[in-house]
């Protein structure tokens, strides 16, 4: 066990936990920020995207000791008031189905927009395909990126 | 005082650093103020009619959704359907999920594409009853005859005298009438909510990631547990060693249990599960995921049982057979049964002399091998036993099947048992067998604690209940002038066959048979996403565009021609379909898709099926790239009656089409020895982002048929759809799923 200071959606965390715990674990576990979802906890479906230091990533790879003092953040600090372009647009297309990936699929496309802000239909493919919707929905997340992409440059 | 308990929880909730709060479902932080405290700051109460409808005085108004949600937005439409007959803004309708209480509910049923269907009148009439009462509530405060008055838009009005007031100002005189027998339904021509795309209504909750599913809830004190199962079909627990494990940090216990009770008789949703279980209980995920590493289990081979299983009534013994199976087993054992006598299950005139006459004889095997659903989220269950109650937050299709195995297995009295039906990450016929209630249940039961059960994805794919092993051989005979004269169809399948002897083509031919046999096994299976539909079609509708092919048909007139005979004269009885809407369908699937203009480069397949009461066709455009099919384009047409909430029911469709293509291109669970090979999602290949088509199109056939189901009938022929049309682009046919092996083969 180790005590260790987290940086997550600009606030101070002090947890004390075995620093190999993936960060996925700390943040639903310990945090109770349950938006960040698991899925397979072994990086193949990216039900746990967060992003750290403005990147996405998986957080079920994470230990939490790398994660120690670098900005993350979490779905519930996207923004305040579930208002990000990105989710925005997924609520206009009313993308989800069971929705247990969205989240996921959220972040992943935020950080993908935050990178690329006019992605072509193959950018979103191959950057969207490290997330996995069993529900099949697609057509709705490549249609809202694109959604989010104009709503972002107005 | 319920003020105080919301504030209370309020406050827990931004005091999130410190530990131990309370953090369950959302439902405390999302009530408005005013909600909690009433117009004059006092309790708030709501008034309830008809079980499904709240409303309180200051006119808000809350509709209970009844049926578990699992992605199919049930928990939109059915309110809907009560918001249509109460006469309400949907706009300002709260929509809350249900607890389980199907005796106030009449029916809690996710499956079967039945939600709408069954709850078509059921929900209207309640709005309707809801309704007449509010009207009877003004008419005798007024005084004023009940048909002068008119209800809209959450108020009742008197035209003549412009009075007008609330539901809410109502609803206290309302309770206490008596409840009218026939509630008068709107006509098809006066229903404005139902047919207009409403969003989801739990949409900003799940982009904002709010705790909405059980693999999210969480209570103060709350234990984690995880299983460790035998490692193969055909093994059972031998014995065990804890010493280590229970020393590692953070664990509370590692006991085993029994899930159901010797003797227990099995009812049909009780799956056959491992039965005997080892179980870790500890603080965190993370450290029960350690622990559970360090336990030492000795296993061993089960014996043959044989068990009755009670199927609504239906007493059906089960052989569960010893021995670890293989895949590669399973098909030449299928391949062997194909050649030897199977039951009969339909025949219509001579076929094997028509057979025995044919001048050429096509013939056609097809197989599918076992599926996980790996739902999106992996098994897990919430459950706190006390004295006073057993409380479960579970994800399940149908809760009431779980009463008589909780009360057997549980030892709990029915009227005690409290089931919040939290959402569903993903279902697809998984979650219809309960067995996790009752392995969280024992587990909290010997804790004397809560605790939430998790299933990680290895222990999902590795213990499920899955889409079996199907083969099917079709077989045509043709005359001189390339006349059908008859058909065969013969399947199997590991440890049920497919066959549907009364679906079409059957009807279409004079000369019919339709066989089918079943081999037992340890594997355990269940219903997945339109079962056995979801093999036959693909086999069925490949065989016909075969056909067609070689008889110089039309893949499209064909069909309908063959529909167009069996309504004019039908052969045999039972035909389990209707021609007409069958033909529709296909008809505007023509128009639709401009199904004789190909475009350009591209190749194109046809399907069609019915199933769960609707009928569905897809046209499926294919450019091959890289050895894969990249989908352009899918054109969908559904008969499926009155649509209640299109938008929605769209997505629907275009998730079965993916979820189809998905599965006929990489679906398969591999078994070596019991084990299964693939436990995770980085060796188990689902589609993604990139082999999902460019673009569904989907139509819904214009009638005012009362509504039918949804969320299964779009899959099954989507499969044929495309390996027709991977035939068009390859000049290969495809006959064993995944096709991936044989896309493989020819690179
Ligand atoms: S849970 Fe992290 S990628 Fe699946
Ligand atoms: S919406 Fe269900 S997994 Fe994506």
């Amino acid at each position: 066990m180790a005590k260790m200071n987290l940086k997550v959606n600009h606030k101070t965390y002090t947890v004390d936990v075995d620093p190999a715990t993936p960060l996925l674990w700390v943040l639903r576990d310990h945090l109770h920020l349950v938006g960040t979802k698991f899925g397979c906890a072994v990086g193949a479906c990216g039900a746990c995207t967060i992003h750290l230091n403005g990147n996405a990533m998986k957080s079920c790879q994470l230990p939490v000791s790398a994660a120690a003092a670098q900005e993350i953040t979490t779905i519930e600090g996207l923004s305040e008031h579930g208002d990000h372009p990105v989710q925005k647009a997924w609520l206009d297309i009313d993308v989800a189905q069971c929705g247990y990936c969205q989240t996921g699929q959220i972040m992943a496309a935020a950080a993908l927009l935050k990178q690329k802000p006019n992605p072509t239909d193959a950018d979103i493919d191959n950057y969207m395909s490290g997330n996995i919707c069993r529900c099949g929905t697609y057509i709705r997340i490549r249609e809202a990126i694109k959604t989010a992409a104009k709503t972002s440059k107005k | 005082m319920e003020k105080q308990t919301s504030r209370r929880s309020f406050l827990k909730v931004s005091s999130i650093s410190g530990g131990g709060m309370l953090l369950g479902f959302s439902w405390l932080a999302s009530l408005k103020p005013s909600e909690v405290m009433g117009a004059a700051g006092t309790a708030p109460e709501w008034v309830e009619l008809t079980g499904f409808i709240k409303i309180m005085a200051d006119n808000q108004i809350k509709i209970l959704s009844p049926n578990p949600e699992f992605g199919q937005n049930v928990m939109t439409s059915l309110p809907m359907l009560i918001a249509e007959e109460l006469e309400v803004d949907w706009k300002k309708i709260q929509v809350e999920m249900g607890d389980y209480d199907t005796p106030r509910f009449k029916s809690q049923f996710t499956g079967g594409s039945q939600s709408i269907r069954s709850a078509w009148m059921p929900l209207r009439k309640a709005g309707a009853t809801a309704r007449m009462m509010l009207l009877q509530a003004a008419a005798n405060l007024w005084h004023l005859p009940v048909a002068e008055l008119t209800a809209s838009n959450g108020s009742v009005m008197h035209k003549a005298t412009n009075k007008t007031i609330t539901y809410g100002q109502l609803a206290e005189a309302a309770a206490k009438l008596p409840v009218p027998a026939n509630p008068v339904l709107k006509k098809a021509s006066e229903l404005n909510l139902v047919g207009q795309s409403q969003k989801n209504v739990e949409g900003a909750k799940i982009v904002a990631g709010k705790s909405l599913f059980t693999m999210d809830y969480q209570v103060d004190g709350m234990l984690v547990a995880m299983a460790i199962r035998p490692p193969a079909f055909g093994m059972q627990l031998k014995s065990y060693d804890a010493t280590e494990a229970k020393k590692m940090p953070g664990i509370k216990d590692v006991f085993d249990i029994e899930v159901y009770k010797k003797g227990y008789e099995r009812a049909g949703f009780d799956t056959r599960t491992f039965n005997h279980l080892i179980v870790v209980v500890g603080n965190s995920t993370w450290e029960v995921l350690n622990a559970r590493k360090k336990v030492v289990a000795q296993w061993e081979s089960i014996v043959e049982t044989k068990e009755t299983v009670n199927n609504f009534g239906r007493k059906k013994e089960e052989t569960i057979p010893a021995g670890l199976e293989s895949s590669d087993k399973h098909m030449q054992q299928m391949l062997a049964l194909q050649g030897q006598k199977a039951k009969v299950l339909r025949k219509d005139g001579d076929p094997e002399a028509a057979f025995a006459a044919a001048k050429k004889v096509i013939e056609k095997t097809y197989s599918a091998p076992f599926l996980p659903h790996n739902t999106m989220e992996p098994i897990s269950c919430f459950a706190h036993i006390t004295d006073e109650k057993a409380f479960f937050v579970a994800p399940i299709q149908i809760p009431d099947m779980m009463k008589q195995n909780i009360v057997a297995n549980l030892d709990v009295p029915a009227d005690k048992i409290e089931m919040k039906l939290a959402r569903m990450g993903g279902g697809f016929g998984r979650r219809a067998y309960g067995h996790y209630i009752i392995e969280a249940g024992l587990i909290s039961k010997k804790m004397k604690a809560p605790v939430k059960l998790i299933y990680t994805r290895e222990d999902d794919m590795t213990n499920g209940v899955y889409r079996p092993a199907y083969i099917v051989t079709y077989k045509a005979a043709l005359d001189a002038n390339n006349n059908i004269t008859a058909i065969h169809i013969k399947g199997g399948g590991i440890p049920e066959h497919a066959v549907h002897e009364n679906r079409f083509p059957a009807g279409a031919f004079d000369n019919y048979l339709a066989e089918g046999w079943e081999l037992p096994s340890n594997i355990t299976i269940g219903a997945f996403r339109a079962p056995r539909s979801n093999f036959i079609a693909s086999a069925e509708q490949s065989f016909l565009d075969e056909l067609a092919q070689t008889i110089g048909k039309d893949p499209i007139d064909f069909r309908i021609e063959l529909l167009k005979k069996a309504k004019a004269s039908p052969v045999g009885k039972n035909n389990d379909y209707n021609a007409d809407r069958y033909i529709g369908v296909l008809e505007l699937l023509k128009e639709k898709s401009k199904w004789t203009a190909t475009p350009k480069g591209k190749h194109r397949g046809v399907a069609a099926y019915f199933c769960h009461n609707s009928y569905v066709a897809h046209v499926v455009d294919v450019s091959m790239k890289n050895g894969l099919p990249q989908i352009d384009n899918v054109v969908s047409v559904l008969d499926c009656g009155i649509v209640v909430n299109p938008d929605a029911a769209k997505n629907m469709v275009e998730g079965a089409v993916i979820d189809g293509i998905g599965n006929c291109l990489f679906g398969g669970l591999k078994f070596d020895k019991g084990v299964v090979l693939q436990q995770n999602l980085n060796q188990y290949r689902m589609i993604r982002m990139r082999e999902a088509p460019k673009k569904i199109d989907v139509h819904f056939v214009q009638n005012s048929i009362d509504p039918t189901g949804l969320g299964e009938p779009p899959f099954p022929p989507i499969f044929a759809a495309l390996a027709n049309a991977m035939y068009k682009a390859t000049g290969k046919r495809f006959y064993h799923q995944p096709f991936i092996n044989e896309l493989n083969k020819k690179a």
